[in-house]
Protein backbone atom coordinates (compact mmCIF):
# COMPACT_ATOMS: atom_id res chain seq x y z
CA UNK A 1 0.00 0.00 0.00
CA UNK A 2 1.14 3.53 -0.55
CA UNK A 3 2.73 5.46 2.29
CA UNK A 4 0.49 8.46 1.81
CA UNK A 5 -2.36 9.57 2.39
CA UNK A 6 -2.95 8.57 5.99
CA UNK A 7 -5.54 5.91 6.75
CA UNK A 8 -8.18 6.01 9.45
CA UNK A 9 -10.29 2.91 9.99
CA UNK A 10 -13.58 3.09 11.95
CA UNK A 11 -14.67 -0.22 13.47
CA UNK A 12 -18.25 0.93 14.22
CA UNK A 13 -17.99 -1.12 17.40
CA UNK A 14 -21.29 -0.13 18.98
CA UNK A 15 -23.62 -0.96 16.09
CA UNK A 16 -24.08 -3.51 13.38
CA UNK A 17 -24.37 -1.05 10.52
CA UNK A 18 -21.31 -2.34 8.69
CA UNK A 19 -20.98 -5.94 7.54
CA UNK A 20 -18.71 -7.63 10.13
CA UNK A 21 -17.04 -9.72 7.40
CA UNK A 22 -16.27 -6.59 5.38
CA UNK A 23 -14.86 -4.82 8.43
CA UNK A 24 -12.70 -7.83 9.32
CA UNK A 25 -11.40 -8.17 5.75
CA UNK A 26 -10.38 -4.53 5.60
CA UNK A 27 -8.82 -4.49 9.05
CA UNK A 28 -6.93 -7.71 8.36
CA UNK A 29 -5.52 -6.30 5.12
CA UNK A 30 -4.45 -3.12 6.91
CA UNK A 31 -2.79 -5.14 9.67
CA UNK A 32 -0.99 -7.33 7.14
CA UNK A 33 0.14 -4.41 5.01
CA UNK A 34 2.95 -3.51 7.40
CA UNK A 35 2.19 0.19 7.09
CA UNK A 36 1.12 2.64 9.76
CA UNK A 37 -2.53 3.53 10.22
CA UNK A 38 -5.02 4.82 12.75
CA UNK A 39 -7.95 2.71 13.93
CA UNK A 40 -10.82 3.86 16.12
CA UNK A 41 -13.54 1.86 17.78
CA UNK A 42 -16.41 4.15 16.92
CA UNK A 43 -16.26 7.61 15.37
CA UNK A 44 -19.80 8.32 16.57
CA UNK A 45 -18.79 7.82 20.18
CA UNK A 46 -15.70 9.99 19.71
CA UNK A 47 -17.79 12.74 18.17
CA UNK A 48 -20.24 12.71 21.08
CA UNK A 49 -17.33 12.93 23.51
CA UNK A 50 -15.65 15.65 21.46
CA UNK A 51 -12.61 13.46 21.76
CA UNK A 52 -9.44 15.51 21.12
CA UNK A 53 -8.14 12.57 19.09
CA UNK A 54 -10.42 13.75 16.27
CA UNK A 55 -8.32 16.91 15.97
CA UNK A 56 -5.18 14.83 15.87
CA UNK A 57 -6.58 12.37 13.33
CA UNK A 58 -7.42 15.09 10.86
CA UNK A 59 -4.17 17.05 11.29
CA UNK A 60 -1.36 16.68 8.85
CA UNK A 61 -2.62 16.15 5.37
CA UNK A 62 -4.58 13.86 3.12
CA UNK A 63 -6.61 11.16 4.77
CA UNK A 64 -8.72 8.22 3.67
CA UNK A 65 -11.37 7.35 6.22
CA UNK A 66 -12.92 3.89 6.17
CA UNK A 67 -16.36 4.33 7.75
CA UNK A 68 -19.91 4.89 6.49
CA UNK A 69 -21.65 7.60 4.47
CA UNK A 70 -19.44 10.63 3.75
CA UNK A 71 -22.25 13.03 4.78
CA UNK A 72 -22.44 11.42 8.24
CA UNK A 73 -18.67 11.36 8.64
CA UNK A 74 -18.37 15.01 7.60
CA UNK A 75 -20.84 16.23 10.21
CA UNK A 76 -19.65 13.91 12.98
CA UNK A 77 -16.22 15.52 12.76
CA UNK A 78 -17.68 19.01 12.45
CA UNK A 79 -19.91 18.47 15.49
CA UNK A 80 -16.80 17.68 17.52
CA UNK A 81 -15.11 20.92 16.45
CA UNK A 82 -12.71 19.03 14.16
CA UNK A 83 -13.99 19.77 10.66
CA UNK A 84 -12.51 17.72 7.84
CA UNK A 85 -10.76 19.46 4.98
CA UNK A 86 -12.96 18.64 1.97
CA UNK A 87 -10.00 18.86 -0.40
CA UNK A 88 -7.95 16.39 1.61
CA UNK A 89 -10.48 13.78 2.67
CA UNK A 90 -11.79 10.69 0.96
CA UNK A 91 -14.35 8.56 2.77
CA UNK A 92 -14.40 4.89 1.85
CA UNK A 93 -18.01 3.98 2.56
CA UNK A 94 -18.23 0.44 3.90
CA UNK A 95 -22.02 0.63 3.89
CA UNK A 96 -21.83 0.55 0.09
CA UNK A 97 -18.40 -0.64 -1.02
CA UNK A 98 -17.31 -4.27 -1.13
CA UNK A 99 -14.15 -5.08 0.84
CA UNK A 100 -12.26 -5.51 -2.45
CA UNK A 101 -13.36 -2.08 -3.69
CA UNK A 102 -12.56 -0.52 -0.32
CA UNK A 103 -9.08 -2.07 -0.28
CA UNK A 104 -8.46 -0.92 -3.83
CA UNK A 105 -9.14 2.66 -2.76
CA UNK A 106 -6.92 2.30 0.29
CA UNK A 107 -4.08 0.92 -1.79
CA UNK A 108 -4.34 3.64 -4.44
CA UNK A 109 -1.81 6.43 -4.17
CA UNK A 110 -4.28 9.07 -5.32
CA UNK A 111 -6.92 10.75 -3.17
CA UNK A 112 -10.46 11.21 -4.47
CA UNK A 113 -12.06 13.80 -2.20
CA UNK A 114 -15.75 13.00 -1.79
CA UNK A 115 -17.21 14.88 1.14
CA UNK A 116 -20.51 16.42 0.08
CA UNK A 117 -20.00 20.01 -1.01
CA UNK A 118 -21.79 22.57 1.07
CA UNK A 119 -21.59 25.72 3.04
CA UNK A 120 -18.27 26.67 4.64
CA UNK A 121 -17.31 25.02 7.92
CA UNK A 122 -16.17 26.84 11.06
CA UNK A 123 -12.84 28.52 10.49
CA UNK A 124 -11.29 27.62 13.83
CA UNK A 125 -11.02 23.86 14.21
CA UNK A 126 -8.96 24.30 17.39
CA UNK A 127 -12.00 25.40 19.35
CA UNK A 128 -13.20 22.02 20.54
CA UNK A 129 -16.13 23.55 22.39
CA UNK A 130 -17.31 25.39 19.32
CA UNK A 131 -20.25 23.88 17.51
CA UNK A 132 -20.71 24.37 13.80
CA UNK A 133 -23.55 26.54 12.71
CA UNK A 134 -24.94 27.71 9.43
CA UNK A 135 -23.42 31.16 9.38
CA UNK A 136 -19.94 30.06 10.45
CA UNK B 1 -19.16 13.28 34.40
CA UNK B 2 -20.30 14.75 31.08
CA UNK B 3 -19.21 12.76 28.07
CA UNK B 4 -17.08 15.54 26.73
CA UNK B 5 -15.18 16.30 29.96
CA UNK B 6 -13.51 12.95 30.27
CA UNK B 7 -9.78 12.27 30.21
CA UNK B 8 -8.35 10.48 27.20
CA UNK B 9 -5.58 7.99 26.56
CA UNK B 10 -3.76 7.27 23.30
CA UNK B 11 -2.79 3.68 22.58
CA UNK B 12 0.07 3.02 20.18
CA UNK B 13 1.08 -0.38 18.84
CA UNK B 14 4.70 0.20 17.88
CA UNK B 15 6.21 -2.13 15.27
CA UNK B 16 8.67 0.31 13.74
CA UNK B 17 12.45 0.48 13.92
CA UNK B 18 14.07 -1.39 16.82
CA UNK B 19 10.93 -3.35 17.62
CA UNK B 20 10.01 -6.92 16.68
CA UNK B 21 6.78 -7.01 14.67
CA UNK B 22 3.98 -9.15 16.07
CA UNK B 23 3.05 -12.17 14.06
CA UNK B 24 0.14 -11.47 11.71
CA UNK B 25 -2.60 -13.35 13.58
CA UNK B 26 -1.59 -11.98 16.95
CA UNK B 27 -1.49 -8.42 15.62
CA UNK B 28 -4.94 -8.74 14.07
CA UNK B 29 -6.39 -10.36 17.20
CA UNK B 30 -4.85 -7.78 19.52
CA UNK B 31 -6.05 -4.83 17.44
CA UNK B 32 -9.53 -6.33 16.99
CA UNK B 33 -9.76 -6.94 20.72
CA UNK B 34 -8.82 -3.37 21.62
CA UNK B 35 -11.28 -1.94 19.09
CA UNK B 36 -14.03 -4.19 20.45
CA UNK B 37 -13.28 -2.78 23.91
CA UNK B 38 -13.76 0.75 22.61
CA UNK B 39 -10.16 1.91 22.26
CA UNK B 40 -8.66 3.92 19.44
CA UNK B 41 -5.21 2.89 18.42
CA UNK B 42 -2.28 4.02 16.31
CA UNK B 43 -0.41 1.23 14.59
CA UNK B 44 3.14 2.29 13.76
CA UNK B 45 4.65 0.13 11.05
CA UNK B 46 6.97 0.90 8.20
CA UNK B 47 5.75 3.62 5.89
CA UNK B 48 2.38 5.29 6.00
CA UNK B 49 1.44 8.21 8.18
CA UNK B 50 0.16 8.44 11.74
CA UNK B 51 -1.46 11.32 13.56
CA UNK B 52 0.99 13.69 15.28
CA UNK B 53 1.72 13.60 19.02
CA UNK B 54 -0.34 15.86 21.26
CA UNK B 55 -0.97 16.47 24.98
CA UNK B 56 -2.89 13.26 25.52
CA UNK B 57 -1.09 10.62 27.64
CA UNK B 58 0.05 7.64 25.59
CA UNK B 59 0.65 3.98 26.24
CA UNK B 60 3.08 2.47 23.72
CA UNK B 61 2.86 -1.29 23.28
CA UNK B 62 5.63 -3.17 21.52
CA UNK B 63 8.11 -6.00 21.43
CA UNK B 64 11.08 -3.83 22.14
CA UNK B 65 14.56 -5.20 21.61
CA UNK B 66 18.02 -4.46 22.97
CA UNK B 67 18.19 -1.49 25.32
CA UNK B 68 14.45 -1.01 25.13
CA UNK B 69 12.47 1.87 23.69
CA UNK B 70 13.81 5.39 23.63
CA UNK B 71 11.81 8.58 23.31
CA UNK B 72 12.78 11.08 20.65
CA UNK B 73 14.49 14.22 21.94
CA UNK B 74 11.94 16.71 23.27
CA UNK B 75 9.17 14.12 23.62
CA UNK B 76 7.14 14.49 26.84
CA UNK B 77 8.50 11.59 28.94
CA UNK B 78 5.98 12.18 31.72
CA UNK B 79 3.06 11.49 29.38
CA UNK B 80 4.39 8.42 27.60
CA UNK B 81 4.56 4.94 29.08
CA UNK B 82 5.96 1.82 27.38
CA UNK B 83 4.74 -1.71 27.78
CA UNK B 84 6.75 -4.67 26.56
CA UNK B 85 4.25 -7.19 25.18
CA UNK B 86 6.48 -10.01 23.90
CA UNK B 87 4.81 -13.29 24.78
CA UNK B 88 1.65 -11.65 26.16
CA UNK B 89 -1.58 -13.18 24.86
CA UNK B 90 -4.24 -10.79 23.48
CA UNK B 91 -6.33 -10.80 26.64
CA UNK B 92 -3.32 -9.78 28.72
CA UNK B 93 -2.51 -6.99 26.25
CA UNK B 94 -6.11 -5.82 26.59
CA UNK B 95 -5.81 -6.13 30.37
CA UNK B 96 -2.65 -4.00 30.39
CA UNK B 97 -4.42 -1.30 28.38
CA UNK B 98 -7.44 -1.42 30.65
CA UNK B 99 -5.19 -1.12 33.71
CA UNK B 100 -3.51 1.96 32.25
CA UNK B 101 -6.88 3.49 31.41
CA UNK B 102 -8.10 2.98 34.96
CA UNK B 103 -4.91 4.43 36.43
CA UNK B 104 -5.13 7.51 34.18
CA UNK B 105 -8.86 7.81 34.98
CA UNK B 106 -9.45 8.01 31.24
CA UNK B 107 -12.90 7.57 29.71
CA UNK B 108 -14.40 4.11 30.07
CA UNK B 109 -15.90 2.86 26.82
CA UNK B 110 -18.95 0.82 26.10
CA UNK B 111 -21.14 2.27 28.85
CA UNK B 112 -23.37 4.06 26.38
CA UNK B 113 -24.53 3.24 22.85
CA UNK B 114 -23.56 6.29 20.81
CA UNK B 115 -26.99 7.04 19.39
CA UNK B 116 -27.71 10.73 18.90
CA UNK B 117 -28.70 13.21 16.19
CA UNK B 118 -26.10 14.80 13.97
CA UNK B 119 -27.12 17.94 12.10
CA UNK B 120 -26.24 18.48 8.46
CA UNK B 121 -25.74 22.24 8.51
CA UNK B 122 -25.63 22.31 4.73
CA UNK B 123 -29.35 21.54 4.85
CA UNK B 124 -30.47 23.02 8.18
CA UNK B 125 -32.47 26.25 8.01
CA UNK B 126 -32.47 26.78 11.79
CA UNK B 127 -36.24 26.48 12.02
CA UNK B 128 -36.04 25.03 15.57
CA UNK B 129 -38.68 22.36 15.00
CA UNK B 130 -36.32 19.73 16.40
CA UNK B 131 -35.73 21.77 19.55
CA UNK B 132 -39.47 22.27 20.05
CA UNK B 133 -40.14 18.58 19.46
CA UNK B 134 -37.57 16.86 21.68
CA UNK B 135 -38.71 16.29 25.25
CA UNK B 136 -35.35 15.13 26.50
CA UNK B 137 -33.27 18.28 26.18
CA UNK B 138 -30.98 16.94 23.47
CA UNK B 139 -31.11 20.17 21.46
CA UNK B 140 -30.24 23.71 22.43
CA UNK B 141 -29.14 26.91 20.78
CA UNK B 142 -25.80 28.71 20.92
CA UNK B 143 -25.54 32.33 22.04
CA UNK B 144 -26.36 33.48 18.52
CA UNK B 145 -29.51 31.39 18.36
CA UNK B 146 -28.18 28.61 16.15
CA UNK B 147 -29.46 25.11 16.69
CA UNK B 148 -27.04 22.67 18.31
CA UNK B 149 -27.06 19.12 19.57
CA UNK B 150 -25.99 19.79 23.14
CA UNK B 151 -26.70 16.68 25.21
CA UNK B 152 -26.06 13.66 23.03
CA UNK B 153 -26.32 11.24 25.93
CA UNK B 154 -29.89 12.36 26.72
CA UNK B 155 -31.06 10.93 23.40
CA UNK B 156 -33.27 7.83 23.54
CA UNK B 157 -31.45 4.88 21.98
CA UNK B 158 -32.82 3.83 18.58
CA UNK B 159 -35.37 6.65 18.48
CA UNK B 160 -34.97 8.72 15.30
CA UNK B 161 -38.25 10.59 15.82
CA UNK B 162 -36.80 14.10 15.61
CA UNK B 163 -35.36 13.34 12.18
CA UNK B 164 -38.96 12.83 11.05
CA UNK B 165 -40.01 16.32 12.08
CA UNK B 166 -37.12 18.06 10.34
CA UNK B 167 -38.58 19.61 7.19
CA UNK B 168 -35.16 19.65 5.50
CA UNK B 169 -34.07 16.05 6.24
CA UNK B 170 -31.10 17.64 7.98
CA UNK B 171 -31.03 15.35 11.01
CA UNK B 172 -28.97 12.19 10.73
CA UNK B 173 -28.54 9.22 13.01
CA UNK B 174 -25.45 7.58 11.51
CA UNK B 175 -26.29 4.22 13.09
CA UNK B 176 -29.85 4.13 11.70
CA UNK B 177 -30.62 1.36 9.23
CA UNK B 178 -31.79 3.35 6.23
CA UNK B 179 -31.13 6.53 4.29
CA UNK B 180 -31.30 9.42 4.32
CA UNK B 181 -31.43 9.32 8.13
CA UNK B 182 -28.20 7.30 8.26
CA UNK B 183 -26.37 9.97 6.27
CA UNK B 184 -26.98 8.62 2.79
CA UNK B 185 -27.68 11.29 0.19
CA UNK B 186 -31.05 13.02 0.41
CA UNK B 187 -33.16 12.52 -2.70
CA UNK B 188 -36.07 14.69 -3.77
CA UNK B 189 -38.56 11.97 -2.92
CA UNK B 190 -37.09 11.71 0.60
CA UNK B 191 -37.75 15.37 1.07
CA UNK B 192 -41.37 15.01 -0.01
CA UNK B 193 -41.76 12.08 2.37
CA UNK B 194 -40.24 14.02 5.27
CA UNK B 195 -42.52 16.96 4.60
CA UNK B 196 -45.53 14.67 4.45
CA UNK B 197 -44.69 13.22 7.84
CA UNK B 198 -44.80 16.67 9.39
CA UNK B 199 -48.12 17.42 7.71
CA UNK B 200 -49.58 14.16 8.92
CA UNK B 201 -48.60 14.88 12.48
CA UNK B 202 -50.12 18.37 12.15
CA UNK B 203 -53.38 16.86 10.90
CA UNK B 204 -53.38 14.49 13.83
CA UNK B 205 -53.89 17.31 16.26
CA UNK B 206 -51.37 20.11 16.15
CA UNK B 207 -48.35 18.33 17.41
CA UNK B 208 -47.30 14.82 18.09
CA UNK B 209 -47.23 15.33 21.86
CA UNK B 210 -50.82 16.46 22.09
CA UNK B 211 -51.66 13.32 20.15
CA UNK B 212 -49.68 11.22 22.60
CA UNK B 213 -51.24 13.03 25.53
CA UNK B 214 -54.75 12.53 24.25
CA UNK B 215 -54.18 8.87 23.65
CA UNK B 216 -52.59 8.43 27.02
CA UNK B 217 -55.49 10.19 28.78
CA UNK B 218 -58.01 8.12 26.88
CA UNK B 219 -56.10 4.99 27.76
CA UNK B 220 -55.97 6.05 31.41
CA UNK B 221 -59.71 6.63 31.68
CA UNK B 222 -60.27 3.25 30.11
CA UNK B 223 -57.90 1.62 32.60
CA UNK B 224 -59.81 3.06 35.54
CA UNK B 225 -63.02 1.39 34.37
CA UNK B 226 -61.49 -1.92 33.49
CA UNK B 227 -61.09 -4.68 36.03
CA UNK B 228 -59.00 -6.87 33.81
CA UNK B 229 -55.54 -5.30 34.05
CA UNK B 230 -54.13 -7.59 31.34
CA UNK B 231 -56.74 -6.31 28.93
CA UNK B 232 -55.87 -2.73 29.81
CA UNK B 233 -52.21 -3.40 29.31
CA UNK B 234 -52.90 -5.03 25.96
CA UNK B 235 -54.90 -2.01 24.90
CA UNK B 236 -52.10 0.35 25.90
CA UNK B 237 -49.55 -1.74 24.11
CA UNK B 238 -51.67 -1.87 20.97
CA UNK B 239 -51.95 1.89 21.02
CA UNK B 240 -48.21 2.34 21.56
CA UNK B 241 -47.32 -0.13 18.84
CA UNK B 242 -49.54 1.77 16.42
CA UNK B 243 -47.83 5.03 17.29
CA UNK B 244 -44.46 3.40 17.10
CA UNK B 245 -45.06 2.05 13.63
CA UNK B 246 -46.51 5.35 12.44
CA UNK B 247 -43.75 7.54 13.79
CA UNK B 248 -40.85 5.09 13.93
CA UNK B 249 -40.59 5.61 17.67
CA UNK B 250 -39.42 2.51 19.54
CA UNK B 251 -42.13 1.21 21.92
CA UNK B 252 -39.72 1.34 24.85
CA UNK B 253 -39.30 5.06 24.30
CA UNK B 254 -43.05 5.59 24.35
CA UNK B 255 -43.31 3.43 27.44
CA UNK B 256 -40.78 5.63 29.21
CA UNK B 257 -42.50 8.91 28.38
CA UNK B 258 -43.27 10.98 31.47
CA UNK B 259 -46.78 11.76 32.70
CA UNK B 260 -49.05 13.85 30.45
CA UNK B 261 -48.53 16.87 32.74
CA UNK B 262 -44.77 16.48 32.60
CA UNK B 263 -44.91 16.11 28.81
CA UNK B 264 -46.88 19.32 28.65
CA UNK B 265 -44.39 21.11 30.90
CA UNK B 266 -41.36 19.91 28.95
CA UNK B 267 -42.96 20.64 25.59
CA UNK B 268 -43.71 24.21 26.76
CA UNK B 269 -40.14 24.59 27.99
CA UNK B 270 -38.70 23.34 24.69
CA UNK B 271 -41.03 25.61 22.73
CA UNK B 272 -39.97 28.61 24.82
CA UNK B 273 -36.30 27.77 24.22
CA UNK B 274 -36.92 27.52 20.48
CA UNK B 275 -38.81 30.83 20.42
CA UNK B 276 -36.06 32.56 22.37
CA UNK B 277 -33.45 31.19 19.97
CA UNK B 278 -35.42 32.38 16.95
CA UNK B 279 -35.87 35.81 18.54
CA UNK B 280 -32.13 36.02 19.26
CA UNK B 281 -31.44 35.15 15.66
CA UNK B 282 -33.73 37.92 14.38
CA UNK B 283 -32.29 40.62 16.67
S1 LIG C 1 -19.00 6.93 11.69
FE1 LIG C 1 -20.32 5.42 10.66
S2 LIG C 1 -19.05 3.57 10.65
FE2 LIG C 1 -18.16 4.92 12.21
S3 LIG C 1 -19.15 4.45 14.18
FE3 LIG C 1 -20.39 6.05 13.27
S4 LIG C 1 -22.00 4.94 12.12
FE4 LIG C 1 -20.35 3.47 12.53
S1 LIG D 1 -35.68 20.82 12.40
FE1 LIG D 1 -34.06 20.48 10.86
S2 LIG D 1 -33.90 22.43 9.72
FE2 LIG D 1 -35.04 22.83 11.62
S3 LIG D 1 -33.44 23.52 13.08
FE3 LIG D 1 -33.72 21.30 13.41
S4 LIG D 1 -32.15 20.39 12.06
FE4 LIG D 1 -32.39 22.51 11.38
Amino acid sequence: MSSCPGILYCNCTYAQVLDPAAKAAVLRALCDSGQSFEAVADLCEMSARKDPALQRLTAGGDVKIVACHPRAVKWLFAAAGAPLDPARTEVVNLRDATPAAALERLAAADLRPNLPPGKALPADPAATSAEPHPSA
Amino acid sequence: MALRDQTHLRIVLYEGAEAQPLDADRRFQAISRLLAQGYALTRVGHGGRTAPADDVPALVLGQFGGAGPRLAAGAPADRVRFRHIAGLPEDEIAGAVEGERAEKKAAAHGTWKPWFPVIDYDRCTNCMQCLSFCLFGVYGADHEGHIQVQSQDNCKTNCPACSRVCPEAAIMFPKYKAGPINGDLVKDEDLQREKMKVDISALLGGDIYSMLRMRSERAQSRFSKERDSDKALNERQKCLVKLASAGDIPPEVLMSLPSPEEIQRRAAEAKAKAEAALAAQRS
